[in-house]
């Protein structure tokens, strides 16, 4: 399977005038244009997911996936429900939605997967896949906008999205609903009087779209909390969008660029942008703000390590790394399989080798490649006080782990055949364990011994040892 | 006609939390309990407003939310399913509730003849919010008396608190005038907590109560202060304080129920009534009833 890609991006305007009222107003008939032939460029791309974050699915706990595969109901928008009713019926693809859910986890996220007969999609994705997905033939995923998220978090979540894309070898198209300027007028106008509501708006709005025209796209990223403060309307801690989009695109400054249409939607700015992921061969970029690549939580703004179980321990873990054992470069003797993207050994011993038509790997654990983070969290502090932890997290990232390590050599895990476990609380954490091994190597079917010891070395719950038959 | 009265006036705050660990038969989820020390506010509320005569409920939910002026359900009845948006693990609440359009309508012109921003809502395909569907349950559970649901306009976010005061003080006196004209016995209410910052994780078991607490401090001394103010009868206070209160508690106040209610009770300057306090993942919310009809006894 060749790796995922992002074929294309879109920006799109929200609101349902272009749905159930194009033809009152020359400026939303050609937004609506606008969005027919984005509709006809994915059609050509042959893209087959649609990733849509929406700025008008607000969450508060974590971010939110849609994982209903079949959502049908009639929205009805807030303002402008004299417009009509908008009837949808989508195709979800859920299975795409879990994994992202799984991804942002194994990347210190807080998310969660939705799925409720009669859940309200949101005006900006009802809007977005009615027109770009007309026949409903290519499969989406939508996700929310967290209200309390910032940059890193809304970045860390598109690259969880990207880990899926790649893996999964989906040729994906990346779509925000969003507005430009997000002011609207606040009393009732008629159709033919829309017009962007300031001045200041317009021309911000225009310096928006010569950026992303030009395929600048992670230099208006790095421009959102100015666009927030300029003008934005206060409805959200951050403008977020650009963040996710750009991330969703390497935080690019060379794209192919260009805006199918701006106008104004009841005083706010509408725009159909079209990024193209081919080389512009312009745009060189100055990052002001650090790439970030693991969620770090909040840093304990709110809650205590007693009662916050998840941000609070990826901090931990994250401050712990320079404490744990030393780490060591993998050895290299005759059949040794090593990789990067795995987590460095604790000692002299390389990740896996290879014997014959057998494949050995040494124990792996859930750490992260790179960083060192525990997903779940330590199982206790520098001090050795004991901390609550996510055993299922852990026990994820360690199959990813040993996922990792096996493609490294050019096996799959269909062939492991046996696996032996190391929990160091078997009362505690065998189920959660039993549980994600249930969904992952338990589909595979190797023989299992599952064993009680006292530690490891360094804060984690759960360390497998795994052995593959390679056959011939 | 004339001969209209508001009877009693409440914040009554709509954390769907407190539907679901009551297990209606209305609600899909079902809860082992939690949040008891507000759902029994709930209950204290209802037996003080037992022995009230009264014609319809007049609402207005921060989670109808608005940009462009304020709207009403305009049509008789509304019945759907109402799945929280942020909380679908502990909302899916099947509803079948009424509407006295005359008196919503009377509103409406009365608002409009202010000069204010106004439509009514006669989509039938409109889905009345969670915050009016869990204040109504919470407040009337047998769903007997007819509604008047308005939205929240979110001059907030567009202009500051202070014109958000501005125009539902304006709204308020609207509503008592279009109420007093109507004949009609109706209760208010504000569907909004006090302080609300969110915690942004969720316990394994939602109505664990050994996770619930306030964000912080500062939400709980805000809180309290406005709890204070209240009991003393000292509604222009909470008036004049409004901005700050809503910056700095973050609070649901920003959606204009709080400013609307004082103001449609003509800024009461006798005591409410608290008959409960709690917090749900970490906001301050509170249920709270300035008794009119006794104050109007009182000084008869």
């Amino acid at each position: 399977m060749s790796e995922g890609e992002i074929v294309a991006s879109f920006v799109v305007p929200v609101h349902p005038h272009t749905v159930l009222a194009p033809e009152q107003n020359p400026g939303w008939s050609r937004l609506r244009a606008a969005m027919d032939e984005a509709a006809n460029t994915i059609k050509e791309l042959e893209a087959d997911l649609l990733i849509i974050y929406s700025t008008t699915w607000p969450s508060i706990i974590g971010h939110q996936l849609q994982a209903d595969p079949n959502p049908e109901w009639v929205m009805v928008d807030h303002d402008f429900h004299d417009l009509g009713s908008i009837h949808y019926s989508f195709n979800i693809d859920a299975q795409f939605a879990h994994a992202w859910n799984q991804a942002n986890h194994e990347r210190g996220l807080q998310s969660r997967c939705v799925n409720y007969k009669g859940f309200p999609i949101d005006v900006g994705s009802v809007v977005a896949l009615t027109l770009l997905n007309p026949d409903n033939i290519i499969p989406a995923v939508i996700v929310s906008s967290n209200v309390y998220a910032n940059r890193s978090e809304t970045t860390v979540m598109a690259k969880a999205c990207l880990d899926v894309v790649k893996s999964t070898g989906r040729k994906a198209v990346a779509i925000t609903a969003m507005s430009l300027s997000n002011r609207m007028f606040t009393e009732f106008i008629e159709a033919g009087d829309d017009r962007i509501h300031s001045l200041k708006d317009d021309e911000w709005n225009r310096k928006i779209l010569e950026f992303l025209s030009e395929g600048r796209l992670e230099d208006v990223g790095q421009l959102s909390r100015t666009i927030q403060q300029q003008i934005r309307v206060r409805k959200v801690v951050a403008f977020k969008p650009m963040w996710w989009l750009s991330a969703m695109n390497g935080n690019r400054n060379d794209l192919t660029g260009q805006v199918l249409a701006y106008e104004a939607i009841h005083g706010a700015g509408g725009a159909v942008v079209h990024l193209d992921p081919t080389p512009s061969g312009q745009g060189d970029k100055e990052y002001d703000e650090d790439d970030v690549e693991y969620f770090h939580g909040e840093r304990g703004v709110l809650d205590t390590a007693e009662t916050n179980e998840n941000g609070e321990d990826i901090v931990e873990a994250m401050e712990s790394k320079s404490s744990g054992p030393e780490l060591w470069e993998p050895t290299k003797a005759e059949g040794s399989v090593n990789t990067e993207s795995a987590p460095k050994p604790v000692g002299a011993y390389p990740h896996a080798r290879r014997v014959g038509d057998m494949l050995f790997l040494s124990g792996v654990g859930p750490r992260q490649p790179g960083t060192n983070a525990i997903p779940g969290g330590p199982i206790h502090d520098k001090e050795g006080e004991p901390m609550d932890y996510d055993i299922k997290a852990q026990t994820h990232a360690v199959v990813e782990n040993v996922r990792r390590i096996v493609e490294e050599a050019g096996a799959s895990m269909e062939q492991i055949v046996d696996v032996t476990t190391f929990l160091v609380d078997m009362k505690r954490d065998f189920a959660g364990y039993n549980e994600v091994w249930a969904e992952t190597l338990g589909l595979v079917g190797p023989t299992r011994t599952t064993l009680a010891i006292d530690a490891l070395p360094t804060p984690i719950a759960v360390e497998m040892k795994v052995i593959l038959h390679l056959g011939q | 006609m004339g001969g209209g009265k508001i009877v009693a006036g409440c914040l009554a705050p709509h954390p769907p939390h407190l539907v679901y660990a009551e297990n209606p038969p209305q609600n899909e989820p079902v809860a082992e309990g939690g949040w008891e020390q507000l759902r029994w506010g709930y209950e204290r509320l209802r037996e003080s407003l037992a022995d009230i005569e009264y014609d319809a409920i007049v609402l207005l939910s921060p989670h109808w939310q608005t940009y462009v002026g304020t709207h009403f359900l305009g049509l008789p009845n509304f019945k759907s399913l109402s799945v929280d948006p942020v909380f679908p693990n502990l909302f899916r609440y099947h509803y079948d509730l009424s509407i006295d359009v005359d008196l919503a309508k009377a509103i409406h012109d009365e608002a409009q003849a202010s000069g204010m921003p106004v439509k009514m809502m006669e989509n039938p395909d409109f889905r009345v919010d969670y915050g009016t569907i869990t204040t109504g349950h919470l407040f009337n559970p047998e769903w007997d008396k007819p509604l008047v649901v308005l939205s929240s306009n979110r001059s907030t976010a567009y202009y500051s608190v202070e014109v958000m005061q501005e125009m539902m003080i304006e709204l308020g006196k609207a509503t008592r005038r279009a109420i007093e004209a109507s004949g009609k016995r109706v209760v208010v209410l504000a569907s909004n907590s006090l302080s609300h910052r969110h915690f942004t994780t969720e316990s394994e078991l939602p109505e664990d109560m050994s996770k619930e607490h306030i964000t912080s401090h500062a939400m709980h001394l805000w809180d309290m202060r406005m709890i204070k103010y209240m009991r003393d009868g000292e509604a222009q206070r909470i008036l004049d304080e409004m901005p700050e209160f809503t910056e700095q508690a973050i609070a649901e106040s920003d959606g204009g129920g709080l400013s609307w209610l004082l103001s449609t009770l003509d800024v009461p300057d006798y005591p409410a009534i608290l008959h409960g306090y709690g917090t749900i993942i970490g906001t301050g919310n509170a249920i709270v009833e300035w008794p009119c009809h006794k104050h109007e006894e009182e000084n008869s």
